[in-house]
């Protein structure tokens, strides 16, 4: 632990550090990689969409059923007259999946399962869904989603600058695709629980970009009043001194959600838990990865472009090769790269008066 | 975000933290006062984990209505349906609307769920039918009618028969109005409620609204033919019992229009009566238009009903007969769903426009306009997710969640004490306090606005205690940076307040944006789980500004803390503080506040 905060000290003064944004070609990369994979995934593979979007009927059973899984498999298509999907639960318990029958057909299936199972129709757990309605689910989430990106690239835009919006923006498409395509690519089953994930992933994919950001954001003041950094060393060193945070941060998001997953693996065989914890497992991996290696790369790449900050880089590069012509040690130079971050704030040190 | 401005500095909090930990203390205090005062000391149980059937259906558009589909009619299907399923005797069956066409029914375990799922789901009919007989039903009056009523009669069969006489008898009727009216019939108690139907346009009708239909409990010639079919009829009418709810629903609920039929119906609240009626002669669909409105000229409380052009020709030919017969046969029922609702008697022949007048309230008025125009929903809805829960699975998976929480509250905090040492002391506290926040609120909210935890609710406030350890995490990253500047611990409590405090708003109000998206724009389990990561987010924000921080301030001035001992978590040392005097290049900077 000790040595994980001398760690946190390190980075915080910029003693050590990977430069995220010289490197950031080859993160862009993996995650372009990435992202056309997913994408191939699902046009290729598709989505394996549960009963609750197609439509269809799953019957639980909670306790163990007279007759085997694949029994259970016979006497349930022969009663749907499609094709069944059985599984054995963790308790014992059978899970019957019918696609594309509709609820009144899916009553009397129910008597049938009740009659061969051995089981009264009462303790019989089922689930019914017309395909409308996971239809409508589904658009209810696409249109939720959009209506969320909407509103966080306007609050972005104010509470910080466009093109941290449009970054976060690309960060969060990113995890959504990668999510999505593993999904695809896995071939786990698409629920409602998937989506409540899913979109879970967004405020949390965000709430960590939005911390870097928001060092970004302190770090960048007065930029231009100093030549000793270029925009991206500063939000280089912005990514630094977040990390450990950032990493606690999804530790300890995950660590619930490795809770969850487990007992809704292990426990339950499958259900809302599971796929809620998995979809979120996914998206959250994605999204601290994201935060870190694309979107405030992203950030200094379009900043880079500001006039101003071209003309930052050059007195910047002009004045280290003047010092360099002088012969300053590249060990100063390192020394001074640890300070950026506070020197820079310095006009907003609480000492300044009229800030109060 | 303007946050570090205006709160900068030292001032902020530290002065009083007892303030900020008592107002929680209170609140916390008032919500479980509130908690235990009300009853309900546990959050309400969704279907899902406490068992049941929960149905929800779907208003479909109908061609040539596109406005059909709106709040209005939406509640009025609601009204309806919750009649409906409560008049299966389950008290605690809800139905309420979702999103903009769906319609939730949760009926909790230990109601037949197949004959729940029938009643919901199932698009009702609304018929007029002729009167042939009618009486008042209970258990304490054993109908003496019984064997007068089962006489053989030769009346025919109104159906066919009457049309005949139609038409030479359209006038004169107000003459057999007033007759009927002053007729006295021993039975006039059984239905003190009678009900009349008028043209529109003729309002100005005499019509003594309380005497003007006399009801006859025996009427040899009221009963049908003596053929073998009616016979059972009969006998069904004397045993059908209308007091009790389950033979009311069942008595007329699977007859067909053609048939004649026994129904039940209640014109006061607490009395029945049953009825023999006739095959039905309109249906609700050639209703166009009903409402319930004031008479202009006695200022009472009527029904107007408008036809289509093909219902005002049936309605005419009906009124028309019915206006010829005695009493109790010249009453039409409005059946709906096999039962009666209203059974006005007939003055006059009527066609497009008619109106029911006679002792009702604006409720009645406008409950029995609702079902006269809407057919008996204003919209058809279709089932399209229906979940059945045995209360064994509810367990188990609540079980499960429970188990899930507490898995996931255990490793963070096995995390948060390994990372922090000390601190996490003051991380668990403000858990603690943010989970008693949450339970109380969430079994206040089941009385006080229907909220019901269900799984995805559940796994909202477990994935919902990550988001609550960060913020923690912000504000203690923030504090050993500025002990790595080398500031002692309470400069340093104070100093990365502002800072966390703005990061912490900032996330939170993402976050909370996401829930709140959600919960407005998604249905069904979704918006369950949007619930629970908007208020757990919110109950954050209060936890980390008036406990944690508070908190912090004052453990700061503990000495265990201010030694910054090993076990602080705190320890400059292994934090890797530099000594200030190394860094002078630095002297003016560290009052910056960094990111956490």
């Amino acid at each position: 632990m000790s040595r994980l905060g001398n760690l946190g000290a390190r980075l915080y003064r910029g003693e050590v550090g990977y430069d995220f944004i010289r490197n950031r070609k080859i993160w862009y990369g993996v995650s372009i990689l990435i992202t056309i994979t997913a994408i191939i995934g699902v046009a290729v593979g598709g989505l394996r969409m549960g009963i609750e979007f197609k439509g269809g009927a799953v019957f639980t059973t909670d306790t163990k059923a007279q007759i085997s899984t694949s029994q259970a498999t016979d006497v349930a298509t022969e009663a749907s007259g499609h094709q069944a999907i059985v599984q054995e639960l963790g308790n014992g318990g059978l899970r019957i999946q019918i696609t594309e029958v509709d609820t009144a057909k899916a009553n009397e299936i129910k008597e049938t399962l009740s009659d061969e199972l051995g089981i009264p129709a009462n303790d019989i757990n089922a689930d019914l869904v017309g395909p409308s309605w996971g239809e409508q689910i589904a658009n209810k989430a696409w249109t939720g989603l959009g209506v969320f990106m909407i509103l966080v690239v306007i609050y972005l835009a104010i509470a910080f600058e466009w093109r941290m919006a449009v970054a976060a923006l690309i960060a969060l498409i990113h995890d959504i695709t990668i999510t999505v395509g593993v999904y695809a690519l896995v071939g786990f089953e698409v629920t409602p629980g998937t989506v409540i994930g899913l979109l879970t992933i967004l405020g949390y994919s965000l709430y960590d970009t939005v911390v870097v950001f928001d060092s970004l954001k302190e770090g960048q003041k007065d930029i231009t009043k100093q030549t000793r950094f270029t925009y991206s060393e500063i939000a280089n060193r912005s990514i630094n001194s977040t990390l450990v945070r950032s990493i606690n941060t999804t530790v300890v998001a995950l660590l619930p959600v490795a809770g969850l997953l487990f007992i809704g693996g292990g426990v339950l065989g499958a259900g809302m838990l599971n796929d809620i914890s998995l979809s979120l497992f996914v998206g959250l991996a994605a999204g601290a990865y994201s935060s870190i290696f694309i979107a405030t790369p992203l950030v200094a790449d379009l900043k880079e472009r500001d006039p101003q900050m071209k003309a930052l880089k050059k007195r910047v590069l002009a004045k280290r090769a003047a010092a360099a012509a002088k012969g300053e040690s590249p060990e100063d130079r390192r020394e001074g790269a640890a300070t950026a971050g506070t020197a820079i704030g310095r006009p907003r040190s609480p000492r300044t008066p009229g800030k109060r | 975000m303007a946050a570090p401005k205006k709160g900068r500095g030292p001032s902020s909090g530290q002065g009083r933290p007892g303030r900020a930990l008592a107002l929680i203390l209170i609140v916390m205090v008032a919500l479980a006062g509130g908690m235990f005062l009300s009853g309900h000391t546990t959050p309400r149980l969704g279907i899902d984990l406490a068992g049941g059937t929960s149905i929800t259906l779907e208003a479909q558009n109908q061609p040539g209505k596109p406005n059909a589909i709106n709040p209005t009619n939406m509640d009025t299907a609601v009204g309806i349906i919750e009649r409906r399923v409560n008049g299966l005797g389950v008290s605690e069956a809800e139905v309420q609307t979702q999103g903009n066409k769906n319609i939730i029914v949760n009926i909790p375990k230990g109601t037949n769920s197949k004959q729940a799922q029938e009643q919901v789901g199932t698009t009702a009919q609304l018929y007029f039918r002729p009167v042939l007989t009618v009486q008042a039903s209970g258990p304490e009056t054993p109908t003496p009618s019984g064997s007068a009523t089962s006489s053989p009669s030769a009346t025919p069969k109104p159906g066919e028969s009457a049309q005949g006489e139609d038409k030479a008898k359209d006038e004169g009727e107000p003459q057999g109005e007033e007759a009927t009216g002053s007729e006295a019939t021993p039975s006039a108690s059984a239905t003190t409620q009678g009900r009349a139907v008028t043209g529109a346009l003729k309002k100005d009708d005499p019509t003594p609204g309380a005497s003007d239909k006399p009801k006859a409990s025996e009427s040899p010639e009221a009963s049908p033919s003596a053929d073998p079919a009616t016979a059972k009829l009969q006998e069904e009418f004397a045993k059908l019992d209308c007091t009790d709810p389950k033979q009311r629903t069942e008595a007329g609920k699977n007859a067909k229009a053609t048939d004649t039929i026994v129904a039940c119906g209640s014109n006061v609240p607490g009395s029945y009566e049953k009825y023999i009626l006739g095959p039905a002669e309109v249906s609700g669909s050639d209703v166009d238009d009903a409402k319930g409105a004031i008479d202009q000229q006695t200022g009472e409380w009527i029904v107007s009903m408008e036809f289509t052009s093909k219902g005002a020709k049936k309605f005419q030919t009906i009124t028309s007969r019915l206006s010829q017969q005695q009493p109790p046969m010249n009453q039409f029922a409005i059946v709906l769903d096999g039962e009666v609702v209203s059974a006005p008697s007939v003055r006059t022949a009527l066609s497009k426009n008619a109106q029911i007048s006679g002792s009702f309230d604006q409720q009645s008025a406008e409950d029995l306009g609702n079902i006269l125009s809407y057919g008996a929903l204003p919209l058809t809805f279709k089932e399209v997710s229906v979940t059945t829960v045995t209360a064994a699975l509810g367990s188990e998976q609540l079980r499960a969640g429970l188990i899930a929480g507490a898995i996931g509250l255990a490793l963070v905090i096995i995390y948060l004490v390994v990372y922090y040492r000390g601190l996490a002391f003051i991380a668990l506290l403000s858990l603690l306090v943010s989970g008693i926040l949450t339970y109380t609120i969430m079994s206040l909210l089941g009385p006080a606005i229907g909220f019901a935890l269900n799984l995805p609710a559940v796994c909202g406030a477990i994935v919902a205690i990550g988001i609550t350890a960060d913020s923690f995490i912000v504000y203690f990253e923030r504090v050993r940076d500025e002990i790595r500047e080398g500031r002692t611990l309470r400069p340093a409590i104070e100093r990365a307040w502002p800072r966390a405090r703005r990061t912490i708003l900032v996330s939170d109000f993402v976050s909370f944006l996401a829930a709140a998206v959600l919960f407005i724009v998604t249905v069904g389990k979704v918006q369950g789980f949007a619930f629970t990561l908007g208020l757990t987010t919110l109950l954050d924000v209060v936890v980390v500004f008036l406990f944690t921080k508070p908190l912090m301030t004052l453990m700061g001035r503990t000495k265990f803390f201010s030694k910054g001992g090993p076990w602080s978590g705190l320890d400059p040392k292994r934090l890797g503080a530099q000594p200030p005097l190394r860094r002078s290049r630095r002297v003016n900077a560290p009052t910056e506040p960094k990111e956490a």
